[in-house]
Parts: C-alpha cells; sequence; structure tokens
C-alpha cells in the first residue's frame, strides 16, 4: 500500500479531566473514502478539530504528506489543503455561487499599478463553471444567492470549493443530515466522485447506511478511544452498532 | 462504465434541475415589485406632490422646480452622507449608533483648525483642507475605537457606539465651549454655498458654470444655484461608495460578515480588521458630513448632528438594507433619502403641519421592513419547495 497521507500517532485530547480522545492512532490512505464513526460524545470531533487545527492535542503526532504538522489555526490546516467541510458549510448564504467558491481569495483586476484593485467577476464566473463541471454539478443559474439553493445544491458548492482550492483531504461531517433522501443520495455520489479524482474522504457520520454506500474503511471510536478499524466489506450493520455502543472492543481482546 | 455515465447525467439533472421555476407568476411580481418598490414609490410621491401642490395652489406653486430640487439635494446630503457608511456597516450586520455626534464633533474639530489655521497665516484654501483633515481625522479615530472594541473585545455595536456617542457629545460640547464655533474666514462661506453651475430665469439669462455672476436686488432671486460643492463631494462620496460596495474585495467581505459571520472567519477573511475598517469608514462619512456643515454655515456647531442619526438609519432601511445584515445598496440609500427629503419638502409645501412628518416616515419605514420581509418569505419558500 501507498504512503498514508495523514497519519495520527498516539493522540490525546484532555478537557479538563475529561480525557476525549485516548491515544489513537489512525492512518488515512490517498483515493480512499474512510468513515469514522461512533456514538454522540465518543470523540470523533475532537480528533478531527485536533488534525484541522481547531484544537491542539496534548499528546502524540499528526503527520500530513509525510511531514510532522502542527496547526494552531484552521487556517493553517487549510493551507495544507486540509478542508473541513461542516454541517453549517461556511458559505455566506447571502452571495452568489462563484462568490463563495472564492470567497476569501477573490481574483483581482489591477489598474494604475495596484492602486485600485477591482473583483474580477468574470474570471471567477468561468473558473467557479470549470471547478463545478469537473464534479459534473449544473446549475442553471450561477447567480442566484446561496440561500435559494437547496441543501444539497449547498453541499455540491462547498465540495466543489474544496476542490478547486485543491483539497488533498476532504473533512465532512455529517454531510448527509437533515437533506432528504434523494439529495443524500447527490451528495453520496458526488464523495463518490471526489475519492475517483484522488482525493481521500474522512466522513464523520452516525448514519450507518451511507457507511456502507461510501467508505472503503471505517474506524469507529468509543469514549475516545479507537475500538476498531476494518474494511467495509468485512463488517455488518450489527457489528459496528455493537462497536458503537461499546459492546465489542478489539482493543480490548489484545 | 455505462451504468456510471448514466447516474452521473442523472445527478447533474437531479443537481441542478430543481430550483428554477419554483415560482408562481403571483410571487415572481411581488418579488420584482419588493426590489423595485422604493423607485416606484419615489416617482409616485413626486407625481402625487406636483399634482396636489398645483392644485391646492390654484397652479401658483409648482413642486418640480429647479430650486426646490436642489433644496432637496441641500437638505439630504447630511443624512445621506451619514447613511452612506451606516449602509456598510449595517449590510456587515453591525450598526453605528454614534454618527450623528461624530458629525458634531467634526463640524466643530474642521471649525476650530480652519479659524487657528486662518489665523496663523495660512491661505484660504489650504485652511479650508486642515480643516478636512481634522473633520475627517478626529471622525476616523472615533470610528477606530468603536470598530477596535466591538471586533476585539467582542462588546455589541450597539453598545458601544451609543457609549461612544455620548463620549464624543461631551467632548464637542468641552471643545466648543458650548457654544457655536464662529469667527471663520468669510471665504469658507462661498465653499459651502457657491455652486457648480448657475441659471438666472428672465432676461438675459442662461446657465454660468463654475462661476457666480454679480448680481443685486431683483435679479438675485432669479439666480437658481444647480449642485452647490456640498452636494457634488456627496455625489463624489456616492460614487466612490457604489464602486467599493459592489465592485471590490472590501464591497464583497461586507456582504459575507453580514450574510455568514463565522463562514467569513473560516475562509480566511481578517473578519477583526474588515470590522475596524467598516466603523471607521462610517465614522469618516460622517467626518466629511460635519465638514461640509461647517462650510455651509460658516460655523462649528456641537449639536449639528444629533437630529440626524435616526433619519440616516430609516433612510438606509426604506433604501432595502437589512438590519439583519447580509442585503442592500448604496443606491438604496440614495433612494431612502430622497424619499424622506421628498416627503418632507412636499408636505410642507402642502402647509401640512410640521409634526404630520414624523407620522409619515415612520409609516414608511414600518411599511419598507413588511415589503422586505413578503420578499424573505417568498425566497424562503421557494427554498423549501
Amino acid at each position: 500500500m501507498a504512503d498514508p497521507i495523514l497519519s495520527v500517532r498516539s493522540l490525546s485530547k484532555r478537557f479538563g479531566g475529561l480525557v476525549a480522545v485516548n491515544q489513537v492512532s489512525w492512518d488515512v490512505y490517498p483515493g480512499e473514502v474512510v468513515a469514522l464513526l461512533g456514538d454522540n460524545g465518543a470523540g470523533k470531533s475532537t480528533l478531527i478539530k485536533c488534525i484541522s487545527g481547531v484544537y491542539q492535542a496534548d499528546e502524540g503526532e499528526v503527520y500530513f504528506r509525510g511531514e510532522r504538522t502542527y496547526f494552531t489555526r484552521p487556517i493553517d490546516a487549510l493551507a495544507k489543503g486540509i478542508e473541513t467541510i461542516y454541517q453549517d458549510l461556511a458559505l455566506a448564504q447571502n452571495l452568489d455561487v462563484p462568490a463563495n467558491i472564492f470567497l476569501g481569495r477573490e481574483m483581482k483586476l489591477r489598474y494604475f499599478g495596484g492602486l485600485i484593485r477591482m473583483l474580477d467577476e468574470g474570471r471567477m464566473r468561468k473558473e467557479a463553471k470549470t471547478a463545478l463541471d469537473s464534479l459534473q454539478i449544473h446549475f442553471p443559474n450561477l447567480s442566484q444567492p446561496i440561500e435559494s439553493l437547496s441543501g444539497g445544491q449547498r453541499q455540491a458548492v462547498a465540495i466543489a470549493r474544496a476542490v478547486y482550492w485543491d483539497a488533498r483531504l476532504m473533512i465532512m461531517d455529517e454531510p448527509t443530515n437533515n437533506l432528504g433522501v434523494p439529495e443524500q443520495h447527490k451528495v453520496l455520489e458526488l464523495i463518490r466522485r471526489l475519492r475517483d479524482q484522488g482525493v481521500p474522504v474522512i466522513l464523520i457520520t452516525h448514519t450507518l447506511p451511507d457507511v456502507f454506500a461510501v467508505a472503503d474503511r471505517l474506524m469507529v471510536m468509543h469514549r475516545g478511544r479507537k475500538v476498531t478499524e476494518k474494511r467495509t466489506a468485512d463488517t455488518t450493520t450489527e457489528e459496528l452498532v455493537q462497536y458503537m455502543v461499546g459492546a465489542r472492543d478489539d482493543t480490548r481482546m489484545q | 462504465m455505462d451504468r456510471v455515465a448514466d447516474s452521473d447525467t442523472r445527478l447533474a439533472e437531479r443537481l441542478g434541475g430543481d430550483i428554477s421555476g419554483a415560482r408562481t407568476p403571483g410571487q415572481h411580481f411581488i418579488l420584482t415589485l419588493s426590489r423595485l418598490w422604493a423607485w416606484v414609490f419615489l416617482a409616485l410621491l413626486i407625481v402625487v406632490f406636483v399634482i396636489s401642490i398645483s392644485m391646492t395652489s390654484g397652479g401658483s406653486v409648482s413642486f418640480l422646480t429647479l430650486r426646490n430640487s436642489q433644496n432637496i439635494l441641500v437638505a439630504i446630503t447630511p443624512v445621506l452622507l451619514l447613511g452612506l457608511g451606516q449602509t456598510f456597516v449595517i449590510i456587515a450586520a453591525g450598526i453605528d449608533l454614534s454618527v450623528g455626534w461624530v458629525m458634531s464633533l467634526a463640524s466643530v474639530l474642521s471649525a476650530l483648525a480652519i479659524r487657528a489655521a486662518f489665523n496663523a497665516g495660512a491661505p484660504l484654501f489650504l485652511s479650508a483642507i486642515l480643516g478636512f483633515l481634522a473633520a475627517v481625522g478626529g471622525a476616523a479615530v472615533v470610528g477606530l475605537f468603536n470598530g477596535a472594541i466591538i471586533a476585539k473585545l467582542k462588546v455589541p455595536a450597539f453598545i458601544v457606539t451609543l457609549g461612544s456617542g455620548f463620549i464624543v457629545r461631551g467632548i464637542s460640547l468641552l471643545m466648543s465651549e458650548n457654544t457655536t464655533v464662529i469667527g471663520l474666514p468669510p471665504g469658507i462661506r462661498d465653499y459651502g454655498n457657491n455652486a457648480l453651475l448657475y441659471y438666472l430665469h428672465g432676461e438675459g439669462g442662461g446657465f454660468y458654470f463654475l462661476d457666480r455672476p454679480e448680481l443685486t436686488g431683483e435679479a438675485l432671486r432669479r439666480l437658481d444655484p444647480i449642485f452647490p460643492w456640498p452636494v457634488v463631494i456627496t455625489a463624489i462620496v456616492v460614487g466612490i461608495a457604489i464602486f467599493v460596495l459592489r465592485k471590490t474585495q472590501f464591497g464583497r467581505h461586507t456582504y459575507a460578515l453580514g450574510g455568514n459571520m463565522e463562514a467569513a472567519r473560516r475562509t480566511g477573511i481578517p473578519v477583526d480588521r474588515h470590522i475596524i475598517m467598516l466603523y471607521i469608514l462610517s465614522a469618516s462619512t460622517a467626518g466629511i458630513a460635519g465638514f461640509l456643515s461647517t462650510l455651509r454655515f460658516t460655523a462649528g456647531s456641537a449639536v449639528i448632528g444629533d437630529a440626524l442619526l435616526l433619519q440616516s438609519i430609516a433612510a438606509v432601511i426604506i433604501g432595502g438594507v437589512s438590519l439583519f445584515g447580509g442585503a442592500g445598496t448604496v443606491i438604496g440609500t440614495v433612494i431612502g433619502a430622497l424619499i424622506i427629503a421628498v416627503l418632507t419638502t412636499g408636505l410642507v409645501m402642502l402647509n401640512v403641519e410640521a409634526f404630520w412628518q414624523f407620522i409619515v416616515v415612520g409609516a414608511v419605514v414600518i411599511i419598507a421592513v413588511l415589503i422586505d420581509q413578503s420578499r424573505d418569505l417568498i425566497i424562503g419558500r421557494a427554498r423549501s419547495s
């Protein structure tokens, strides 16, 4: 197997007396979709936040593309290509699709030696269209504000933005929550397409059907610890539920 | 392979296909109307006043005169300038309650600076420039103070700007020693009241560009200034504001802050710095308003802007800026200010008692917000269907 793109070594994170993440080691490889499972409070989100720079781990190391990383702010992780798509999507509802794809990184035309800098709307629109096309997402009208789009379409815009900005690793937090069934399918198809383009995806979820639909491998956490790591093909819903509620634990058997 | 390709096309259809055409013609009509209603309302107002004033006066008084249009433009200048900065701040989901008092401070500062410079031997024009710098610079300091506390210490804008407004008011009264700052060089009066163009009615009449004809007595009454300097300067500021809000990254980020502050932060927009810049901008346009009022009245007044805060917010809201942030335009604010001024002037010309102005303006503000909400309701409906 290739070298892992993300490698977490014995990572721990404590909040006062609570050990939210306890000595977790975990690898994510290029071109795979990995599900991160666990009940509420299992430590999934804390682990992810330690990877994406929201929190700093108390112990352990994170290697990204072979390099030891130490992100103090989410924006640093973003700059390295770790893109986290949260449930609230970080889109500005009042702006249109190109404006959101280029939010904070707008293209500009410079006049008078940079004295006057205007937004390059034409180029941003063209580039946004290219990015959407590469994921086969089609909007009839790019100038509509995000608030007039459906939940699945918003997910698509957030994903297209990440892909455009050269995401090397995509972390998605419950991407199918609050979506209707057809929209859930669209988002899962987009995740598959991302993998096919070589972008590994970490899927945080407790929706087991999603896991079986798109994930190549999975990791289950329970009370801050990694209790198992499996290929999706080698497990069943019943077994995963047992891991998630703590009835099974691979680490205890050893 | 075929199966994959097929599913891709279907995905594309599903992702793209279901957003247009979700609105009925009725909803579409209301939506269009809600975008344009301020223009329509302004036009209707003018028509109503033209007809009613002409009727009540038996044709002897007309609403649509050159002089009246210029009076309206001069009247909206300070309200509009305060509203311009406010437009940016409110679009970014903030509010600046200090602008009226900042305008008063700027008026006092510019009067003191002009007087001191001129008395120290500076030429008139240089004195005026120094007055401008004192007004805008002093105002910008207040804006920096507001913005820094709002952005860095996370105190709500409402509280910070209310508090700084009181402080500024105290400082203005102290600096002016609670009286009008007078003793400015008389030439200042020309800067504040001369115009770009003049039109002389009647015999030997015509346009005079940049050059006020020397007239006396009866002829003076036939002379109409067109675009007095304060109006010209305000128009330039309006033009810059339109450009900045629509065409620059600063404007884009202003909308983004109002749309989703957290998203703005996560995408790397320097949110704190932007907030500070917004309040500096808001205070600065108030500073320009204070400077212009000093030119116009040849005096500095520590109370000149006190009553203008609420008028400027009314103009912004009538113009369609959402108090929740994220939506609004500069042109909307211009229209909002015009609606207030036309209403006020028209009612005066109809000899309606002045108190009615407040009642009518208040009603228009509430109607404006109702229309905005009906638009949101329709967009919301389209979203959920």
